[in-house]
């Protein structure tokens, strides 16, 4: 079995099944990153590259690791190393890329859509590293990853985001993951940073975070953005803290057998006290172990739509 | 030189400014409509319309022709050309070109290239000098000088004083106002419809407060000033109640809503993969807002179909999603839409429809044509209800294809445009 598209540019395009097939192979590359050397040749001759439009440190560093784990060659783009711009030149940057016969291009960028743009316009595989409020496929692959490492089945399973919903991509593709897989889902936060019609990708909704955290197995936070203070969504920081941010009380609400999520970089004492960030249940820290190996396995998997690789 | 002389025989002739709706001969002498039926037809050039439908010429009260400045998207004479093709005879342009038609001599500029156009072009000059929202332009002088009414559209009269101010002055001259209504702290960075479908792509989405906030105080403003007020392009379901109510207390208010509101929703964005060609300001909106459109025209409450024709050169279109223009070009789909989605359907009357595109923009800013009375000029349009075509870029005669309908099947065309006696497009 292997993937239908060899592009990955949302979770929305995957099914039940390759989100298994994924979580599998990735199963079996997290095993390589506990070795005493952590690399095989799985993706030589394969030319990767990562074109970070919008400043992100640890999706391209896991990237790149990634890449450097399965003996790819990479190439790094980003906006503050070269010319590019924001939306200035995709199309000049996608042809150049096509030119240089680039088999993956792992991207990021503000504009939602911008990866469907490209893949629409080049040859080469191209997988979402996070498009805007859109989609970040590669996030979502890797919590679900995690949450799987504790948590026997998805079915019946209750995962609660909090945070600023309106503006996350990493809700948008978690969201639609578990809801593939068959747990439930609900967001909460603010009204004003709860976009009109998330209920319909199947997330309850709620404004009030004991109400929504109650009996939860995961308690995923989001990062509060420190700049929607200045949008006029949330009054200040202090009061998004009193209504939302998460202490090891709030953390008594939760079911039993509970974990506390992140995606990171934390706002230490915003959405989450330093006591919570550090606790035995935070798996924050694996959450980046695995994606290394999730990502390897994206890279793996579509690479392998590209051409025969050895196994 | 010997006058032309043209007989349109066979067709449905349809002049809802006579209450015609029948199938009769049409006689078109020099410049003129000479009579409807009757005999006669020796030494006439014959045009055999059987199965056709025959109009007074099409109007587009709302389109961009981005000459002076843009000539890379548009000329005043490609965009006759496209509207000719599209069987418009009259159309007006926006005046945000570059520099703005902010004073008579951008509007002298703009007749000058008119009079060589392939069908007739009356400027509307800016509200506002530089369109800035700032300080009213010379509306008296401008006026003289041959525009038909003032907009700074493609932006709000922001000021609450600058558009009462204008309201006030522009009754002057008899002329209309022509607001483009949004609120743009409502309106925000967004470049969708705000609805689940902006939710699910990750799209900023445009409020429909956006539009009805600005239109209610635009109402309350020309209640208040007893001024003329043209609202473009509606696309929002709870506006027409807005028009409505207004129209109810006295005010003198008309509307247009395009081709693509009336036709399209948000679901294009997602059916299309993001396809800048889709993003348009007032963006397309949900299937309720289309069908309260629909109804607001059948029920008179907007006056006109107009296009809000907005080419733009591929380089800037061909862009991520939120970086692109807003703007679709509109004036050779529009016939074929209003056909294909509205008359076919059921949806609309040929009289309705042809009151929409010639007689109520005739009448709303003073222009000739709308009517196929015996003595008027001989603007027509001939449409062939049953044509069925492809929409395709090669074939546009507007310099640009930024349209969401490229590659979609149409029934209904404009087979043949006559300007003032002489024919000006023919396809037949």
């Amino acid at each position: 079995m292997s993937l239908k598209s060899k592009n990955l540019l949302g979770i929305e395009q995957l099914s039940k099944g390759e989100i298994f097939e994924i979580l599998n192979a990735a199963t079996s590359f997290r095993k390589i990153l506990d070795r005493p050397i952590k690399k095989v040749p799985t993706l030589r001759g394969i030319t990767v590259a990562n074109l970070f439009f919008e400043d992100s440190t640890r999706t391209r560093t896991s990237f790149e690791l990634a890449e450097k784990r399965l003996s790819a060659e990479t190439v790094n783009f980003s906006a503050s190393t070269s010319s590019l711009k924001k939306g200035e030149s995709l199309r000049d940057t996608v042809e150049n890329i096509e030119a240089m016969q680039v088999d993956i291009v792992v991207m990021r960028h503000s504009a939602p859509g911008a990866p469907n743009f490209l893949a629409r316009r080049i040859k080469s595989a191209v997988i979402n590293a996070g498009d805007g409020c859109h989609e970040h496929p590669t996030q979502a692959l890797l919590d679900v990853y995690t949450m799987r490492e504790y948590f026997p089945t998805f079915e019946g399973l209750r995962v609660v985001i909090v945070g600023d919903i309106k503006h996350s991509r990493v809700a948008g593709s978690d969201i639609r993951a578990l809801k593939k897989l068959g747990a439930s889902v609900a967001v909460c936060g603010p009204r004003t940073l709860l976009p009109i019609g998330i209920e319909k990708l199947g997330a309850e909704v709620y404004s009030d975070l004991n109400k929504a955290i109650k009996g939860a197995n995961v308690l995923y936070l989001l990062r509060l953005q420190l700049e929607r203070q200045h949008g006029g969504y949330i009054p200040s920081l202090r009061e998004y803290t009193q209504l939302y941010g998460i202490d090891v009380d709030k953390l008594k609400l939760l079911s039993d057998d509970y974990i506390v999520m992140h995606p990171g970089p934390m706002n230490r004492g915003v959405e989450i006290t330093q006591e919570v960030a550090d606790h035995e249940r935070a798996v924050i820290l694996e959450q980046v172990t695995n994606g290394v190996a999730v990502r390897m396995a994206i890279l793996y998997l579509s690479a392998s739509l590209i051409r025969d690789l050895e196994k | 030189m010997t006058q032309s002389k043209i007989l349109i025989k066979g067709a449905r002739i349809v002049d809802p400014s006579q209450g015609i709706n029948r199938i009769d001969n049409l006689f078109i002498k020099g410049k003129k409509i000479e009579k409807i039926g009757g005999s006669g037809g020796k030494d006439y050039e014959v045009i055999d319309a059987g199965g056709c439908i025959v109009t007074p010429g099409l109007i587009d009260v709302h389109t961009h022709l981005r000459e002076p400045g843009g000539e890379d998207s548009e000329t005043i004479l490609s965009g006759s050309a496209a509207a000719v093709a599209g069987g418009f005879t009259t159309i007006m342009c926006m005046p945000n070109t570059n520099p703005p038609i902010d004073n008579a001599e951008v509007v002298k500029f703009v007749l000058d290239k008119a009079s060589k156009a392939h069908c007739k072009v009356y400027p509307v000059a800016a509200i506002t000098k530089k369109i800035e929202g700032k300080e009213l332009t010379e509306m008296g002088e401008i006026i003289k000088s041959g525009a038909v009414g003032f907009s700074d559209d493609g932006k709000p009269v922001v000021s609450g004083e600058i558009l009462r101010n204008a309201l006030e002055y522009s009754q002057m001259f008899g002329v209309p106002i022509i607001t483009h209504t949004e609120d743009p702290a409502l309106a925000h960075d967004g470049v969708m419809h705000e609805g689940d479908i902006s939710t699910e792509l990750g799209l900023v989405g445009i409020p429909d407060i956006s539009e009805t906030a600005m239109l209610a105080r635009d109402l309350i403003i020309a209640e208040y000033t007893g001024g003329r007020l043209h609202v473009c392009h509606l696309s929002a379901a709870y506006s027409p109640i807005l028009i409505k109510n207004a129209r109810m207390r006295g005010v003198q208010v008309t509307c247009e809503v395009t081709p693509h509101h009336l036709t399209l929703t948000d679901e294009i964005v997602k059916e299309l993969d993001y396809d800048s060609n889709t993003k348009v300001n007032p963006p397309v909106r949900s299937a309720k807002d289309r069908i309260a459109l629909q109804k607001a025209l059948v029920n008179d409450i907007i006056d006109c179909i107009a296009t809000d024709h907005a080419p733009h050169p591929p380089q800037e279109k061909d862009k991520e999603y939120n970086y692109a223009p807003f703007g679709m070009v509109g004036l050779e789909t529009a016939v074929g839409l209003v056909f294909s989605e509205l008359i076919h359907k059921k949806k609309l009357t040929l009289d309705a429809m042809v009151k929409a595109m010639s007689v109520n923009p005739a009448r709303i800013f003073n222009l000739p044509g709308g009517t196929l009375k015996p003595g008027s000029l001989a603007d027509v349009t001939i449409i062939d209800p049953n044509r069925e075509w492809v929409v395709e870029a090669r074939n546009f005669r507007s310099k640009s294809s930024n349209s969401p309908f490229l590659r979609r099947s149409l029934k209904g065309k404009t087979v043949m445009t006559i300007v003032e006696g002489s024919i000006k497009y023919s396809d037949t």
